[in-house]
C-alpha cells in the first residue's frame, strides 16, 4: 500500500496552494481530486478577484488570511509567473447612507491592516471608469486589490508542487477514511485504491463537511451558495469597465459587481442563492435577470449582444460563518481548510503557508534544502515579442499553427498544456491552462480540434476524450456506431 | 377505388406553395394550391416516384483527410436513400482519389454510381 | 522555402469561396500578384464540411456539393502564376497601410505588404452564450457547424439522441446528416407520406422509442413563428425523416451534469418570451445550436473599419471597398449570404475593383450616395455608392437585400428621392432568402441623390 506523510483532499486553489507549501518541506505529499482535473469546483467559477481585505470582520480568519494572502500574491506573481493585474478595486455609493457605509468599510479595512484605502468622489472614479453612472457619488478605492486567473493560480501551485516531488492524482474520489487504531495515521480508501497517510488535509470545497465527517469530525456543515455570472466579449470592454466595481455589500455577499478579467473580458455577477445541491451549476433565467438588473445600477447600457457565456459557481459557506482552518478539534492528524468562500482565492497562499507549517511542525519535518521555486516556463505566443515568436516557431513549428482563433492559441501551447506537470487531460482542462475555447466563439471552432490533439498526445481514442466532468464524453466513433 | 388527399410543400421555387394532391389508386388525378404548372408536376413526381440525391462520406486510407465526401451521380429513389447511406459505411478507398472517380458502382442496383465529390491527395 | 514578395497588388485574408473567387477575378482584371492567406490546412473554407449538394446552380450552372464547389474555386486559381496561396497561415493584424501580420509554422510571424487588401474571413456561429439559454453546462452542446465538422471531416458523431435548436439551413442540413449517419436500417424507413404541417407538431410526434444504437434527431425547435431555412431543406431534411419541427418554441432548460440528459422546451409568445405552463421535456444527449451566423470582423474592427450594426459587417460601396481606402471586403464577412453563389459573385466584384485600385485604373469618385433601407427591408449591401462621372460608369450595380418578415406578392421599389429608379414585383419575400436587384448602368449614370430600397406591401 502506498504510504505518504500527508494527503490533501481536494484540488482547488486551496488544496493546490497547501500542496505547494507542503512541498517545501521534507514530506511525502499527495493530493487527491475526485474530478478529472484540478480547479474544477469553486475555483473555476468565481469572481477572480484578489481582494484587499476590508470586508471581513476584524479578527476573523477571513480578515487575517485575506490581508496576508493578498501580500503573498504580490510576491508570488513573479515567482510563479501568475496572470495578475493589480487594478485596485472600487466600492461605489449613490446615497448618503451608502457613503456612510464606505466610511465603515474603510475603518474596518484599516483595522484589518489593509493599506492605502481612500474614499474618492464620483467624478474622480469616472475619470478611470467613464461608463459608470453619474448617480454614483463616491467610492472606496483599495489599491492593493487585483484581478487574477484562478485556474492559472491553481495550476501554478500544482505544477510547483509536482516539480518538488508532490504527487497529484485526479479522478480519485475519497470514499472512506479510517483512523489507524494506534493513532499513527489513516487508511484512505479512494476510487483508485487505498493509501496510508500520517495526516489528512481537508480542502474539499463544498464537500469539506462530508470529507471531515468521513474522518470522524462532523462539527460543521457546508452549504453551497450559488452565484451566477454573465461574461462579455473583449470588444465590449470599452463600453464597460477596466477594473473591479463593487456595490456596497449586503449581509450575504459582496453584491453584484461589474468587473474586468485579466484577459480583457468583463463579467457581471454574481448573485447569491443557497442551494442544497452540491453539483448544481445551472444558470437560470431569473438569475440572469437578477444580475443584469444589479449591474445596470452601475452601468445603464449593458452590451448584452456581446455576452459570450453564462456560468455559475458554488461558494462553500460554512456553518460557523468563518473559514475553518487548522487542526481538527476532534480527530488527531486531520487538518481543516474548510468553508473557503470569498475571500478564499485571495487567502489561498496564506492558508497553504499556515497549514503546511502546522503539518510540518506536528510531523517534525524540516524545509527542504533543494526546494525549487517557481514552475516550468509556459510559452504564451500572444504575449511574446515578434523575435521571440520567430525563434520559438523556428525551433518548434507547432507554435506557428493557430488552433484557437479567438484567443490566438497555438498547437504548441496546447501540447505544452497537456505535457506539463499535472497537465491537461480534458478539453476544458486545455481551456483553463491556455484559454483555447475561452473566446467569443466558445470553442465552436477549436473544441473539436483540441479533442483531436488530446487524443493524439495522450494516445487515447477520440471517444475517450472528455469535456470536463467524469462522464463528460464528447464523441462517438461514426464507424462503430453505425450498423 | 381508394381516393386520398395528400398535402405537400412544393420545393420547386422559394414560394413554397402548399399543395393538395388527390391520389386515386396510386395515380395523381388532381393538384390544387399550386401557383404555376411546376407545382402540379412536382406533386405528381413526388407522389409517384420521389427521387433524392445522396451525399455522404467514406473512409479514406492514406488521405490528407480521414474521410472522402461522396455524392450520387444522379438521383436515387427516395425509398432507397437510407439503405444506400448505410451501404456507404463499409466502403473504404485509398488516396489519391480524383473528383468524379466512381467509388461505388451501381449502388444497391439502382443504376446510379456513387462518385468522389472532391480530389483527395495523399497525406 | 516559401518566398514572400516585397509588395503584392492584393492580399486576400481568407481562402474560402470568397477569397478564391476574389483572387480569380483580380487576376482576370489585371492584378499581377495576389496572395491568399488561409488559416486552415487547405482552402475552401466552411464548404469542405458542407458535403451536401445544392451549391453552384447560379454561379457554375451546375449542382455541386460543398467540397465540389470549393474544388472548382480552387481549380480556377491554382495554376495562375499571379496567385500565391499560403495555408495554415493566420492573419493576426491588418493595418491601415495595407500590410498584414501573419503567423504560420513555416513563416513564423511575418509582415507582408500589399497595395490593397480584401477581407474574406467569412462568419462564425452564434453561441449559446449570445442567446442566454439557461441550464447546466454538460458535454453534448455543440454548435451545428462544429458538429458538422466532426461528422463530415473527422468521422465522429456528437451524440445519439439529438435536439436541434434553430431551423436555419445548417440546423436542417445537420438533422438530415445525423439521420443518415445514425439510421438503423432494420427498424426505420423514411416516411412514405409527404404530409406534414410543421406548425401542428406536438410532443406526441417526438419519437422516443426507436431502438438501440445509431442516432436520431428527435425534434427541431424554432423560436420564430416561421422557419428560417430554405423550403427545399424543410422538406428534404425534416419531412423525409419524420423529424417534427416546433415553431415558436425554444429551450428553457438544459439538464445534465456531465453529459446532456434532456431539455425542457416551451412555447413562446409574440415577444419570444416562454409561455409558462407550456413546458415539456425531451430526453436527449445532444443539443445542436443553429441560432445564427455572425460575420467574423475582429480584424476589421481592430483596423477601425466602420461596421454596420445590422449586418455586423463592414459598410461597403458598390466596389466592396470599406471606408478605409484600399481595404475591400466580400462574402459572409460583409453580410451573411444564403447561397455561396452570391458570395462568389460579390467576391468577384471586390477582386475586380481591388485589382483596378492596385493598378491605379479607377476613375475618380464624383458622387457619394448612400443606400438606405425603407419599409420592410432590414439590410441592403452595398450601403454606399461612390460613383465616378456619368461617362466613366460602365457597369450596373446589384443590391443584395434581406427583408424583415415573410411577405407574398409585394413590390420592391428602389427610389432616388421621389423618383422610382426600379420596381420589381416579388411573388414571395422571406427573411431567410436574399433578394438581388440590379440597377442598370444607364441608371447609374444619372443617379444624383441617396437611394432608398423598400417594399410596397
Amino acid at each position: 500500500m502506498k504510504e505518504v506523510d500527508v494527503v490533501v483532499i481536494g484540488g482547488g486553489v486551496t488544496g493546490t496552494a497547501i500542496l505547494s507549501y507542503l512541498s517545501r518541506y521534507d514530506l511525502r505529499c499527495m493530493l487527491v481530486e475526485k474530478a478529472p482535473d484540478i480547479a474544477m469546483g469553486t475555483t473555476k467559477a468565481n469572481s477572480a478577484i484578489l481582494h484587499a481585505g476590508f470586508d471581513a470582520p476584524t479578527g476573523s480568519n477571513k480578515a487575517r488570511l485575506n490581508v496576508e494572502g493578498n501580500a503573498l500574491y504580490h510576491e508570488l506573481k513573479d515567482e510563479l509567473d501568475l496572470d495578475i493585474k493589480w487594478t485596485g478595486s472600487y466600492v461605489v455609493a449613490k446615497t448618503d447612507e451608502e457613503i456612510a457605509a464606505l466610511e465603515e468599510l474603510k475603518a474596518r479595512g484599516e483595522a484589518n491592516g489593509v493599506p492605502g484605502l481612500e474614499i474618492v468622489s464620483g467624478e474622480k472614479l469616472r475619470e478611470s471608469e467613464p461608463n459608470l453612472t453619474e448617480e454614483i457619488k463616491a467610492a472606496l478605492f483599495a489599491p492593493t486589490a487585483g484581478l487574477c486567473w484562478p485556474f492559472g493560480v491553481a495550476a501554478a501551485f500544482a505544477e510547483n508542487a509536482a516539480e518538488n516531488g508532490a504527487e497529484i492524482v485526479r479522478d480519485c474520489e475519497v470514499i472512506r477514511i479510517t483512523p489507524e487504531a494506534d493513532g499513527s495515521g489513516f487508511i484512505v480508501r479512494t476510487m483508485q485504491g487505498e493509501l496510508k497517510a500520517k495526516t489528512v488535509v481537508n480542502a474539499a470545497g463544498v464537500y469539506a463537511d462530508k470529507v471531515s465527517a468521513l474522518a470522524g469530525d462532523d462539527s460543521f456543515t457546508i452549504t453551497p451558495r450559488k452565484g451566477e455570472y454573465i461574461l462579455f466579449d473583449k470588444t465590449s470592454q470599452q463600453s464597460l469597465v477596466k477594473g473591479i466595481i463593487f456595490p456596497v455589500p449586503s449581509k450575504t455577499s459582496k453584491g453584484i459587481l461589474v468587473c474586468a478579467t485579466t484577459h480583457g473580458n468583463v463579467f457581471i455577477g454574481p448573485n447569491a442563492n443557497d442551494t442544497d445541491n452540491k453539483e448544481d451549476l445551472s444558470v437560470s433565467t431569473p438569475g440572469m435577470n437578477e444580475i443584469i438588473a444589479g449591474a445596470k445600477k452601475m452601468i445603464a447600457n449593458l452590451p448584452m449582444g456581446a455576452a459570450i457565456t453564462q456560468f455559475a459557481g458554488l461558494r462553500a459557506v460554512s456553518s460557523t460563518g468563518d473559514f475553518i482552518i487548522g487542526r481538527s478539534e476532534k480527530v488527531k492528524g486531520l487538518y481543516q481548510a474548510a468553508g473557503i468562500q470569498s475571500p478564499g482565492l485571495t487567502s489561498a497562499p496564506a492558508i497553504g503557508k499556515e497549514i503546511a507549517a502546522m503539518v510540518a511542525e506536528d510531523l517534525g519535518a524540516k524545509e527542504k534544502a533543494e526546494y525549487k521555486k517557481g514552475r516550468p516556463p509556459q510559452p504564451v505566443i500572444r504575449e511574446m515579442t515578434r523575435e521571440e515568436q520567430k525563434k520559438l516557431i523556428q525551433d518548434d513549428k507547432r507554435y506557428g499553427l493557430i488552433v484557437c482563433r479567438c484567443e490566438t492559441i497555438t498547437e504548441g501551447e496546447i501540447c505544452d498544456a497537456i505535457h506539463r506537470p499535472c497537465g491537461a487531460r480534458t478539453v476544458d482542462g486545455v481551456k483553463r491552462r491556455t484559454r483555447a475555447g475561452m473566446g467569443r466563439c466558445q470553442g465552436g471552432f477549436c473544441g473539436p480540434r483540441v479533442a483531436l490533439i488530446l487524443a493524439r498526445e495522450l494516445h487515447l481514442p477520440v471517444t475517450e476524450i472528455r469535456k470536463d466532468g467524469e462522464g463528460s464524453f464528447l464523441y462517438y466513433d461514426k464507424e462503430q456506431e453505425a450498423y | 377505388m381508394a381516393v386520398e388527399k395528400v398535402e405537400l410543400t412544393c420545393i420547386t421555387c422559394p414560394m413554397g406553395c402548399q399543395l393538395t394532391a388527390t391520389v386515386e389508386d396510386g395515380t395523381v388525378t388532381d393538384v390544387t394550391g399550386n401557383t404555376c404548372p411546376r407545382g402540379a408536376q412536382y406533386a405528381r413526381e413526388e407522389l409517384t416516384t420521389p427521387m433524392r440525391m445522396l451525399t455522404g462520406t467514406v473512409k479514406c486510407k492514406r488521405g490528407r483527410l480521414p474521410l472522402l465526401p461522396v455524392v450520387s451521380a444522379a438521383k436515387l429513389p427516395k425509398t432507397g436513400i437510407i439503405a444506400a447511406a448505410a451501404a456507404l459505411r463499409s466502403v473504404k478507398v485509398t488516396a489519391p482519389v480524383k473528383a468524379g472517380d466512381v467509388i461505388v458502382k451501381n449502388i444497391m442496383g439502382f443504376g446510379v454510381d456513387i462518385v468522389a465529390a472532391r480530389d483527395m491527395q495523399m497525406a | 522555402m516559401i518566398e514572400i514578395k516585397d509588395l503584392y497588388d492584393i492580399i486576400i485574408v481568407g481562402g474560402g469561396p470568397a477569397g478564391l473567387s476574389a483572387a480569380h477575378s483580380a487576376v482576370e482584371n489585371g492584378a499581377e500578384s495576389v496572395l491568399v492567406l488561409e488559416r486552415d490546412r487547405e482552402v475552401g473554407g466552411i464548404l469542405q464540411q458542407c458535403i451536401h449538394n445544392g451549391f453552384g446552380l447560379h454561379h457554375f450552372k451546375e449542382e455541386l456539393t460543398g467540397p465540389g464547389y470549393a474544388q472548382r474555386c480552387y481549380e480556377m486559381v491554382k495554376d495562375l502564376p499571379q496567385v500565391q496561396i499560403l495555408t495554415n497561415t493566420m492573419v493576426l493584424e491588418v493595418r491601415e497601410n495595407k500590410s498584414v501580420l501573419a503567423i504560420s509554422p513555416d513563416l513564423g510571424t511575418v509582415e507582408i505588404k500589399g497595395k490593397t487588401i480584401i477581407l474574406t474571413m467569412g462568419c462564425r456561429e452564434r453561441t449559446r452564450g449570445a442567446i442566454r439559454i439557461p441550464g447546466g453546462r454538460p458535454a453534448g452542446i455543440f454548435t451545428a457547424g462544429a458538429a458538422q465538422r466532426m461528422v463530415n471531416i473527422e468521422g465522429y458523431l456528437p451524440g445519439r439522441e439529438v435536439v436541434i435548436l434553430g431551423s436555419g439551413d445548417i440546423g436542417l442540413i445537420m438533422a438530415r446528416r445525423m439521420s443518415l449517419e445514425g439510421c438503423n436500417v432494420s427498424e426505420k424507413k423514411p416516411s412514405s407520406s409527404t404530409k406534414r404541417t410543421p406548425a401542428d407538431a406536438s410532443p406526441a410526434d417526438i419519437d422516443n422509442d426507436w431502438g438501440n444504437g445509431g442516432c436520431r434527431v428527435k425534434a427541431v425547435l424554432e423560436i420564430c413563428p416561421f422557419s428560417n431555412g430554405l423550403t427545399r431543406n424543410m422538406v428534404q431534411c425534416l419531412d423525409d425523416f419524420n423529424i417534427p419541427l416546433f415553431l415558436a418554441h425554444t429551450i428553457v432548460d438544459i439538464k445534465g451534469t456531465d453529459r446532456v440528459t434532456g431539455v425542457t422546451v416551451a412555447k413562446v409568445d409574440e415577444k419570444m418570451q416562454p409561455i409558462p405552463g407550456t413546458e415539456f421535456d425531451i430526453p436527449c444527449d445532444t443539443v445542436l445550436l443553429s441560432v445564427g451566423l455572425i460575420p467574423e470582423n475582429e480584424l476589421s474592427r481592430e483596423l477601425g473599419v466602420s461596421l454596420h450594426p445590422l449586418t455586423s459587417g463592414p459598410i461597403v460601396d458598390q466596389h466592396r471597398e470599406t471606408d478605409k481606402e484600399g481595404i475591400f471586403a466580400a462574402g459572409n464577412v460583409v453580410h451573411v449570404h444564403d447561397l455561396v453563389d452570391f458570395v462568389s459573385d460579390e467576391a468577384e466584384i471586390a477582386g475586380k475593383y481591388a485589382a483596378l485600385t492596385a493598378l491605379g485604373k479607377l476613375a475618380p469618385v464624383e458622387r457619394r450616395l448612400s443606400v438606405n433601407t425603407g419599409n420592410a427591408v432590414r439590410t441592403c449591401v452595398p450601403q454606399k455608392l461612390n460613383l465616378p462621372s456619368a461617362d466613366s460608369v460602365t457597369a450596373g450595380t446589384r443590391l443584395f437585400m434581406r427583408v424583415t418578415k415573410p411577405m407574398k406578392k409585394v413590390k420592391l421599389l428602389v427610389k432616388c428621392g421621389d423618383e422610382v429608379v426600379l420596381s420589381k414585383p416579388l411573388m414571395i419575400a422571406k427573411p431567410s432568402e436574399m433578394i438581388a436587384v440590379e440597377i442598370p448602368a444607364d441608371k447609374m449614370k444619372t443617379l444624383n441623390g441617396d437611394i432608398t430600397v423598400g417594399i410596397e406591401e
